[in-house]
């Protein structure tokens, strides 16, 4: 059983994991909580099912997958489409109330934002559940007591190559250099010749991308439905706090520990409870060690 | 000969119509360091910011090499030629010494950043073998001069530095100052804002003192040590 909720854990973990990559870099940047950002897991979601439709539909699966090309294109798409959100809702909203300088202002508009982009999404497509595909997932056995879908393991692979090089264009790029230093000293970073409006630009494509990429994994091994952004954002700040806010390596961390406590959760605790083991992990963190597991001192 | 470095009337503040710098006015040529000292809030550092397009002006006009930085936000002035160097957080802690030259260089030609970063570490030999280490853990001493290498990697014609000497003990102090002679050499216009008025002023060639947002005294920087009048008023007993 152990090894089972290991790969339940570690998949719900790394769709955890992407989205919080976005809440961390938001915070670290713009000194602002997010309360939006799990909009963008949805509308990606949303997105690639309007793509993929209007491709045919998912696709003829490929192997074992319960998909095919249409819904790898379709999730392009989507990334793309969600990451250009992410910039217009800045560009709309949040970066008229920067120029305030109240961060209490920017979550508050967070809230609303939240609220207007996840009323859009149900009115325009319902409140019922939606699904890429009506094909049936089939398991493979990985180990002794360990299986997973096929689904599973594309969504764990993909999403474990686009951790790797979220890391390795922050650890050794000249766009990664210029955007951990802005999130460190905005300040300093212009006096560097640092274009910080640009490094903002990049941070909510990147966030709205890698949220979009997490909402259509979420869509692909559960389904798809308005709210799903919003009851992914509790794990989103849970695993954001957990590694530390502003670490991205702390954010993918924390997403797969968050991940593992609630699979983990269900068959002690009972399925209702998973939601409130990201809300312990989360206080006991904050009480126990505020700046994370890899934050700075002064988070 | 046109000044690389003048500040004409400038009034500037933190909050619109509270203006903490009234008036002030300098000019700074080639491979000349001008000292700006003054009491605690006259407006030293309000226009080394000022100057380098931090702090918004409300009046008049900075210029590097009779061109008007008015159209040039902060982070282009060093495009420009213009290099700031912070009195607090002046480095990247969180990145590697190597990362925070990098930053630095990354606005030259890609064929020439190389260049810039040996140069920069044969004049601080220091910062060449702890090339590898996170900013954060350097000395006092160290960061101020991986402050100071970040800003002339770049090759500026002109280089503001507010309060070098803050923090660092007397040794360190005289190693930044003889630092700043080498760069007066290599042709930079330097301007050098200081509370420690006798380090500055022995390698200033010229001193200001700014008085409540003016400039209240100007002179040779030697001068300026052996006025009684001034090192009471505004210099403190350190030159008394």
């Amino acid at each position: 059983m152990i090894a089972q909720i290991l790969v339940d854990g570690v998949t719900s973990g790394a769709m955890i994991a992407l989205g919080a990559i976005g809440v961390t870099l938001t915070y670290g940047l713009l000194r602002f909580a997010n309360f939006a950002h799990g909009e963008f897991s949805t509308w990606g979601a949303y997105a690639a099912m309007v793509i993929a439709a209007a491709l045919g539909s998912a696709g003829e699966p490929i192997g074992e997958l319960t998909f095919g090309w249409h819904l790898i294109v379709a999730l392009l798409g989507a990334v793309a489409f969600t990451a250009l959100l992410a910039v217009a809702l800045d560009w709309l909203l949040f970066r008229r109330l920067r120029r305030h300088g109240n961060a209490i202002v920017l979550v508050i508009a967070s809230f609303g934002a939240s609220l207007a982009l996840r009323s859009a999404l149900e009115f325009a497509f319902g409140p019922q559940p939606y699904y890429y595909t009506r094909e049936i997932a089939m398991t493979v056995r990985l180990a002794p007591g360990m299986r997973a879908t096929w689904d599973q393991i594309f969504v764990l692979a993909v999403a474990l190559v686009l951790m790797a090089a979220t890391h390795l264009m922050l650890a050794y790029t000249a766009l990664g250099r210029a955007l951990r230093a802005t999130s460190e000293n905005p300040d300093l970073a212009r006096l560097a010749g640092i274009d910080v409006a640009r490094v903002v630009r990049v941070t909510w494509l990147l966030g709205g991308g890698m949220a979009a990429a997490s909402g259509v994994f979420l869509g692909i091994t559960v389904q798809l439905r308005p709210t799903m952004g919003f009851e992914l954002l509790l794990p989103l700040f849970a695993a954001a706090i957990l590694g530390g806010i502003g670490s991205v390596p702390g954010a993918m961390l924390g997403g797969l520990i968050i991940g593992i406590a609630e699979a983990a959760a269900v068959p002690i605790a009972g399925a209702q409870y998973r939601a409130a083991v990201a809300f312990v992990v989360m206080l006991a963190m904050l009480l126990a060690r505020p700046r994370g597991l890899f934050g700075a001192r002064d988070a | 000969m046109t000044p690389v470095l003048e500040a004409r009337a400038i009034v500037a503040g933190y909050e619109p119509g509270v203006p903490i710098v009234r008036g002030a006015s300098f000019s700074l040529h080639a491979g000349e360091i001008l000292v700006l000292l003054g009491p605690n809030g006259a407006g030293k550092s309000t226009l080394a910011k000022a100057v380098a397009g931090l702090v918004r002006l409300e009046g008049g006009e900075v210029r590097l090499a009779d061109r008007s930085l008015a159209d040039v936000p902060a982070h282009d002035r060093i495009r420009h030629g213009l290099a700031f160097v912070p009195q607090t957080g002046n480095v990247f802690s969180g990145l590697t010494v190597a990362e925070n030259l990098n930053i630095a260089v990354a606005i030259l030609p890609r064929r020439a950043r190389a260049e810039r970063i040996s140069a920069v570490f044969s004049l601080f030999p220091d910062l060449a073998t702890a090339r590898r280490g996170a900013a954060g853990r350097l000395s006092g001493g160290q960061r101020q001069m991986l402050a100071i290498a970040r800003a002339l990697a770049v090759r500026p014609s002109a280089l503001v530095l507010d309060e070098p000497s803050a923090g660092l003990s007397p040794k360190l102090v005289e190693t930044v100052m003889a630092k700043l002679r080498e760069v007066r050499a290599s042709g930079v216009a330097v301007l050098l804002v200081e509370q420690n008025a006798r380090a500055a002023l022995a390698v200033a060639d010229r001193a200001m003192i700014l008085a409540e947002g003016r400039v209240a005294h100007e002179g040779a920087g030697a001068s300026l040590l052996d006025d009684p009048a001034v090192a009471a008023l505004y210099l403190g007993r350190r030159v008394a």
